[in-house]
């Protein structure tokens, strides 16, 4: 080794965008997954929440396209994130096998923890895009009918099943090592005990509760598949026949 | 109490010698009361194996010769006691070193390489005047620099680091911890802006993907975790309110 040129500020700078992006990313996740799962209270309550981000209670009328505007935000999040994760991915295969190797020797958990983050997030690179181009090009869809046909007419219940442990895992997974990267704990090894804890307990809550609401919105799929296409509207809004 | 029968599973290879092939030698060994893998190393060289190869100076885990892979992890062979292990052991040299021979590797030489680079040693503020009283310190200061000084340069938290596995050029967690030594020490004439020339990319603190190997592994529990953490904050910092290098 000898003594090299100068780093200059950006491998810190995009150290920092990483997490950064990372965190809300992963915040956002587990937010979406909350939005979502509105449906386990009723048709009423998911219509609300989808209405309520188009800003249908504030001006009276839905603009879809601010949710379309928001969606292409979180793309170009995910984009640079995936981008600046790309960078610590293995490329060779001398390196997939030297951390196979190192991992299978090592028995370490947070070791194992960061092949499942590089898998998950390879994974991503190509069925989160699916979600992402629809919600933005068709925010209208939003609802619980019409996210219902979506899921099961649509036939994107496979995507969403498979987006849900992606995610959960990823983000699980991500936030933990964000805490443990950064952090200034008087007691780290109580702390990342802690924080192991935690983090199982928040990836297997949104587990289930993304299985319990993708399962919600199947049997809804199922039973409006006869009237595939009609759009959800709530009942202060029904016209009497 | 009746003694175990010990089964090691020793790498041998020396790879100065063309006909030498890369293999796993059995051993087989009766284990008596406080058997370290320092007694049983040299009890095999002794009475079964005259050619084995493996590093050991002080036997008191403070020289780190003996680091070496001991049933998949790194760990120091004089401070492992075969009680603590399966019957069955396997020892492998250290990853990531230039072999020398057997359980033999040349950290030493790695070792210089990561502190030429990382210029690791103390760059005075002024040449010292030995008939003067040297400038007092906080006990509590000099205590966390004494903390940090403990590293042995065993190898033990670059062999347990994937980072440093995948990526040769990584200066790993003893290269880190020796800038956080630096930096915190205030005779040490270097400001953040030179430690961040040393360690502010890739290959340094922001190559460190937080998997914590090294500081589950560290033989002397030194708190890598807590120091990498500091370090990079300090270096993100820095990075961050940097001009683009002239």
């Amino acid at each position: 080794m000898t003594a090299l040129e100068k780093p200059g500020p950006w491998p810190a700078r995009l150290d920092v965008l990483q997490s950064f992006s990372g965190l809300l990313l992963g915040l956002f996740m587990w937010l979406h997954m909350l939005f979502v799962s509105s449906i386990l209270l009723g048709e009423e309550a998911m219509w609300t929440v989808a209405r309520f981000f188009e800003g249908y209670f504030l001006f009276g009328y839905g603009l879809p396209w601010l949710v379309s505007l928001f969606v292409a935000g979180i793309f170009t999040l995910f984009v640079i994130h995936a981008w600046l994760a790309l960078r610590k991915f293995p490329a060779q295969w001398r390196q997939h096998r030297l951390y196979w190797t190192h991992l299978r020797s090592m028995r370490h958990e947070d070791t194992t923890l960061w092949l499942v983050q590089v898998i998950t997030g390879f994974g991503m690179f190509f069925l989160a895009p699916v979600h992402l181009y629809l919600m933005m090009t068709h925010p209208e869809l939003i609802g619980p009918y019409e996210s219902a046909d979506r899921v099961w007419s649509g036939m994107l219940w496979p995507l969403y099943l498979a987006l849900l442990f992606l995610v959960e895992l990823h983000a699980g997974i991500g936030l933990y090592r964000l805490a443990v990267k950064w952090g200034n704990f008087s007691d780290p090894a109580s702390a990342r005990r802690k924080l192991k804890r935690l983090k199982w307990a928040f990836t297997g809550f949104f587990l289930v509760l993304g299985l319990v609401t993708l399962a919600a919105y199947i049997k809804l799929g199922i039973e409006h598949a006869p009237q595939v296409g009609e759009p959800y509207v709530p009942a202060s809004l029904r016209t009497a026949p | 109490m009746n003694s175990r029968s010990l089964t090691f599973n020793v790498f041998r290879h020396n790879p100065r010698d063309a006909a030498s092939q890369p293999r796993v030698v059995q051993y087989q060994l009766e284990e008596t009361p406080g058997m370290t893998l320092f007694i049983a190393l040299t009890r095999i060289r002794e009475t079964l194996d005259p050619g084995l190869n493996f590093d050991f100076v002080c036997r008191a885990g403070i020289c780190g010769s003996c680091a070496m892979v001991i049933n998949g992890r790194p760990g120091l062979a004089c401070r492992t006691l075969t009680a603590e292990l399966p019957a069955d052991i396997r020892l492998f040299p250290l990853p990531g070193f230039e072999l020398i021979a057997d359980l033999s590797v040349n950290t030493g030489k790695w070792m210089r390489g990561m502190s030429e680079r990382l210029q690791a040693w103390l760059h005075p503020r002024e040449t010292a005047d030995i008939d003067a009283l040297e400038a007092r310190m906080e006990p509590d200061l000099a205590e966390a620099i004494y903390e940090l000084d403990r590293c042995i340069e065993c190898g033990c938290c670059v062999a347990g680091c994937g980072t440093a596995q995948m990526r040769p050029d990584f200066v790993g967690a003893v290269g880190m911890n020796k800038i956080a030594r630096f930096r915190l020490d205030p005779r040490d004439a270097r400001s953040d802006a030179e430690f961040f020339d040393l360690v502010g990319d890739d290959s340094g603190i922001f190559g460190c993907m937080s998997l914590l190997g090294c500081h589950d592994v560290c033989p002397k529990a030194l708190p890598l975790q807590t120091q990498i953490a500091y370090l990079r904050r300090g270096m993100a910092r820095q990075g961050w309110s940097a001009k683009p290098a002239s």
